[in-house]
């Protein structure tokens, strides 16, 4: 009887190790630098994570005070690469992430008042005073600064339509 | 949505696929197991054959048990793989074939659950499990594990007296054990005897081709495991590289061992006749889940199991080593595999990209 | 092919698959020339590289082979108009793609006349100058028949350039079900010839290797008979073996020369171009006729009448399939609609899509001939690594995709991937591998797209930073003067106070 004990524990042990050995080997490298994760932002300084910007957030994430989901023009995306290089589980299903997202003006209710240009972090809304105003596709981050702000309700964000040369064939399910 | 998008997601290509699957790969290797396990039942009668069914039902059983505790809801399909009985089939054959039931079904626990489901199924182990319920089987439980009985044993037991026996556990009765040719061989050189008079008395080895003699159930049908293996080859299951290393690695040493001092090692071709070899070479070192992906690493992996099998045999505490054997390159595979990867096309080995040949345009 | 390829299949360079190739009694049909439909659809976007731009307005009348769209930057193709007709809108269509999703055409409504515009052909191909055959080829927007698509000119001229030794025709046709460059071969295998020499002229390569699998021995008798008068154009047999068709795989077959994995053929001095370009390339500049209509395999187990169709470019499958005499049962047992083959085309929700040029095929496979089946977990039987032409481990590969380990998958040399099937064909435990690694690849893409984008917007944002600095430095500085001019204002007015005695 001791004999099967002996053996068994030896076994466990044995397989303990080879986990253990399995883990060093495949574990994602991980070099949790600050700035490493702060070129993974997206650079806007919205302040939509609760941090004064994208570097406050990066240094909150490495110290492990927030949660790689916390930046939400990041959405699912960021928050996989952000966990990915700090080896960390995360998890994305809580993020109800429905791809990027941009902001557009209703051009009907649009009076022209400035407001959404004045507070866009990367100058995204473009339009001269008492003029309908415009979102570039190419420079909003949906960080959504400016929706709140429309005294008329003309902006809002929409997801990004999908298109042929962005499509990405689906991960498989199951197994 | 856009309303030309698919109602289900995507089928990506390939459309057309080459029919094979798990259950038909593992059904083949079942038929190939067949005669060696028909013979076996010839050689050693009923109590052989009610090991080797609670051995299959075992294995069967606890991959049931333990697909159903973690909450699979597949179970019926993932039993009908097939995976489990083979496990069940294999260990049964490296048994002593007149071993209790309880043998069996600790076997078949062990092989099941610690060395398959822990690991997450099918697919994921590292050790094969069969061997790992051999090895720890044999480690926890020497005596019935070494107890062999005489071929053809007379009297037969008939069914009734059979299940007593395999039920009730008995020893085996002094009159009907014998030993292996390898554990004779060892017993005989601890004793000091020469091998030259050990082998003089004992039937010569090449009696052994036909079988007749003691060992595990799958021990003594070599033949058949050979021939079971051709056919394995021949469909297509398995490859040659892991056998032929196998039986090569073993070979050689003997051979060269022998030739230095047949005195005190045994020849070639009493190694690859008896024990676990062809089984070990066609069956386990074939296994596909704890063996390496590539041509050279399942060249090294048989070797390395040969060698290992007959420094086992002829140095090692065991008279039989190809089931530690087999375990100890089992932990190698991942490495194996991490080391030995195909040269990608147009690559070299380290994956950088080949230097442009000499005259062509752009260098 | 030799003790040396034996000798390395027996350890393991037994890359491919000899799937059941299910070619006749298709491939032996003699081909049906489809009538013009009443409407066609052409895709600004038939090609590899920048879409076409439409140069034509909606309600003008169009002649056949007139230009509807031109090329647009380096690596693009024109479209022509392949009836006459009226241009009736241009208007979204359903792709050739497995998305779904749509792409602008031009929808050209026939007249019926089919009536052709003006055409400058050529009775001496061989006396025009290589780069003005380029320009002619490119004009008439000649892409790679196989299914790639790439612009055939950008290859030619590129060749020619580069100083290419080796022209490759490709006549393999490794796909299964697909004949439609079988059937080429064997009618038209003169004109193919004719095709290949101008291409020669035109690539500037010394020696011309063609290559035929070893199934089609219709079309290899075919071609060596055609080609016997030339000694620079040798046809080769290959062992039929699918993917051989493949570009590298094809190069090393016949010429022995692996090419590098991050250059192109041209690099190692070899092009390879399809049957079929060579007869688009030759209608091109002896007939000056523009890529209107190509011919395409319609196969599967629920087509009534299986064959070689010739269409023009913008019919809708639909529209072929009814030619080819419709589906059994009107479609009931249909499993999948494919575009191309079975192992690399690609499954389109519905017929409603357009034929371009790139289409070899139209498929409409019964459930007992399409890969179906739950996923079991890999049993790393190793299959997928025997059969990858590529050497690649596909097994490794999908597990990390599997775990969301994209970098892990591709250290293993996802890049290298060519997606053609074989590892998926033959895994016993139908794990879609090539699902995986396709996901991989677009995902990837992706996230070097969204890495741009985020570059982009750190300028962005650091450009507007740096934009109310300056604004309110020169706010700064404007209150400082105004300020210094008030002080001076008072001062003055001070020193005029106290300067006045009472
Ligand atoms: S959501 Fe609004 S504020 Fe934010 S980047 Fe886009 S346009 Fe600018
Ligand atoms: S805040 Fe609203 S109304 Fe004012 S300019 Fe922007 S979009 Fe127009
Ligand atoms: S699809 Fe990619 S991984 Fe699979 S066999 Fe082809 S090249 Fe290899
Ligand atoms: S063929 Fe399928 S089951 Fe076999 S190793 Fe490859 S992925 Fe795994």
């Amino acid at each position: 009887m001791i004999a099967a004990v002996l053996s068994l524990t030896l076994l466990g042990a044995l397989l303990g190790v080879v986990l253990g050995c399995a883990d060093r080997f495949l574990r994602v490298e991980g070099n949790p630098l600050v700035d490493e994760i702060g070129a993974l932002m997206p650079g806007s300084n919205c302040g939509q994570c609760g941090f004064p910007g994208c570097a406050g957030a990066a240094a909150a994430i490495v110290a492990g005070s927030a949660a790689p989901t916390c930046c939400p023009p990041g959405g699912k995306a960021l928050a996989a690469a952000v966990a990915g290089r700090l080896g960390l589980a995360v998890d994305l299903s809580a993020l109800a992430d429905d791809g990027p997202q941009i902001a557009g003006v209703a051009e009907e209710l649009c009076i022209g008042c400035c407001r959404c240009s004045k507070v866009c972090p990367t100058d995204a809304i473009v339009g001269a005073a008492k003029q309908i105003h415009n979102v570039l596709r190419e420079a909003c981050t949906g960080c959504a600064n400016c929706v709140d702000l429309c005294p008329t309700e003309a902006l809002l964000l929409q997801p990004v339509p999908p298109t042929l040369p962005h499509w990405v064939m689906p991960k498989p399910l199951g197994a | 949505m856009n309303p030309n998008a698919f109602a289900a997601a995507p089928v990506a290509s390939p459309h057309a696929h080459g029919g094979g699957s798990v259950a038909r790969t593992m059904r083949h290797v079942q038929l190939a197991l067949l005669p060696a396990t028909l013979h076996g039942f010839w050689l050693y009668g009923w109590p052989s054959f009610l090991l080797w069914l609670l051995t299959i039902l075992a294995c069967v059983g606890w991959e049931a048990l333990a697909l159903r505790l973690a909450g699979g809801r597949r179970v019926g399909a993932v039993l009908h793989d097939g995976s489990a009985l083979l496990t069940g089939w294999l260990l049964a054959m490296t048994l002593p074939p007149w071993a209790p039931w309880w043998v069996a079904v600790v076997g078949g626990f062990i092989a099941i659950v610690v060395g398959k489901q822990v690991f997450g199924g099918l697919g994921q182990n590292v050790f094969n499990p069969a061997m790992v319920a051999r090895v720890a089987l044999l480690v926890s439980f020497p005596l019935p594990l070494t107890q062999w009985v005489a071929p053809l044993a007379q009297p037969a037991p008939g069914f009734v007296d059979a299940l007593q026996r395999f039920l009730g556990g008995a020893p085996v009765p002094d009159a009907m054990t014998s030993a292996t040719l390898l554990g004779h061989a060892r017993t005989e050189l601890s004793r000091g005897v020469d091998l030259m008079q050990v082998l003089a008395g004992a039937p010569p080895s090449s009696l052994s081709w036909l079988g007749e003699r003691a060992g595990s159930f799958g021990e003594a049908g070599a033949l058949l495991l050979l021939a079971g293996g051709g056919y394995l080859l021949a469909v297509g299951v398995i490859r040659w590289h892991a056998p032929f290393a196998v039986l090569a690695g073993l070979a050689v040493p003997a051979a060269i061992a022998h030739a230095v001092d047949p005195a005190r090692y045994l020849d070639a071709g009493s190694h690859l006749l008896s024990g676990a070899a062809m089984l070990g070479a066609f069956f386990i070192a074939t296994d596909y889940v704890t063996s390496p992906s590539t041509v050279p690493g399942r060249l090294l992996f048989g070797a390395g199991v040969g060698l290992l099998t007959w420094i086992i045999r002829s140095w090692g505490g065991y008279p039989e080593g190809m089931a530690f054997a087999v375990l100890l390159m089992n932990a190698l595979t991942p490495t194996i595999d991490r080391c030995v990867r195909p040269r990608i096309l147009g690559r070299d080995r380290r994956g950088r990209p080949l230097d442009l040949p000499p005259g062509s345009p752009r260098q | 092919m030799g003790i040396l390829t034996t000798f390395k299949d027996w350890f393991g360079n037994d890359w491919g698959v000899h799937p059941d190739d299910r070619k006749r009694p298709a491939a032996d049909a003699a081909v049906r020339v489809m009538p013009v439909p009443e409407r066609l659809w052409l895709p600004l976007q038939q090609h590899l590289g920048a879409p076409a731009r439409p140069v034509v307005l909606v309600g003008q009348r169009v002649k056949k082979g007139q230009l509807l769209a031109e090329a647009q930057g380096a690596v693009s193709a024109p479209v022509h108009a392949p009836t006459s007709g009226t241009v009736a809108a241009i208007a979204e269509i359903t792709a050739p793609h497995p998305s779904g999703l749509t792409l602008p055409a031009i929808v050209v409504d026939a007249d019926g006349a089919d009536e052709w515009g003006e055409r400058v052909g050529c009775a001496d191909p061989f006396a025009l100058a290589p780069d003005e055959i380029g320009r002619r080829v490119a004009a008439a927007g000649v892409v790679g028949l196989g299914g790639a698509a790439f612009p055939s000119s950008v290859k030619l001229a590129g060749a020619a350039r580069a100083g290419v030794a080796t022209l490759i025709v490709n006549g393999s046709e490794c796909e299964p079900y697909l004949s439609c460059d079988d059937r080429l071969m064997r009618d038209a295998a003169a004109a193919i010839v004719d095709g290949i020499r101008i291409m020669r002229h035109a690539s500037g390569a010394a020696r011309v290797l063609v290559g035929i699998e070893d199934n089609k021995p219709e079309a290899l008798a075919a071609m060596a008979a055609a080609a016997a008068s030339c000694a620079e154009i040798r046809v080769c047999r290959v062992p039929a073996r699918y993917p051989m068709g493949s570009e590298k795989q094809l190069i090393q077959a016949l010429s022995g020369i692996e090419v590098p994995a991050d250059s192109r053929p041209a690099d190692v001095g070899v092009i390879v171009h399809n049957v079929g370009t060579a007869l688009a390339v030759r209608a091109a500049i002896r007939d000056g006729q523009p890529l209107i209509s190509r011919l395409l395999t319609v196969n599967g187990g629920c087509v009534v009448a299986p064959g070689n169709i010739e269409v023009r470019l913008g019919t809708l499958a639909a529209d072929v399939l009814a030619f080819a005499g419709g589906l059994h049962g009107d479609g009931l047992g249909l499993a999948r609609r494919l575009l191309g083959g079975p192992m690399m085309g690609m499954q389109i929700p519905h017929w409603r899509v357009p034929v371009v040029k790139g289409t070899s095929g139209i498929l409409a496979l019964a459930a007992d001939e399409a890969a179906a089946g739950d996923a079991d977990p890999c049993i790393r039987c190793a299959s997928c690594v025997r059969a990858c032409p590529v050497g690649l481990l596909p097994l490794e590969m999908s597990a990390r995709i599997r775990n969301d380990a994209l970098d892990a998958a591709a250290a293993l040399g996802l890049a290298d991937c060519i997606a053609c099937g074989c590892c998926a064909y033959v895994c016993p435990s139908r794990i879609p591998l090539v699902q995986y690694f396709q996901h991989a690849k677009g995902e990837l893409a992706a996230r070097e797209r969204a890495r741009l984008r985020t570059d982009a917007t750190r300028k962005l944002a650091a450009q507007r930073q740096e934009r109310l600095a300056r604004e309110a430095s020169e706010k700064a500085a404007a209150a400082a003067r105004r300020k210094a001019e008030r002080a001076a204002q008072q001062s003055a007015a001070e020193k005029l106070v106290q300067g006045e005695p009472a």
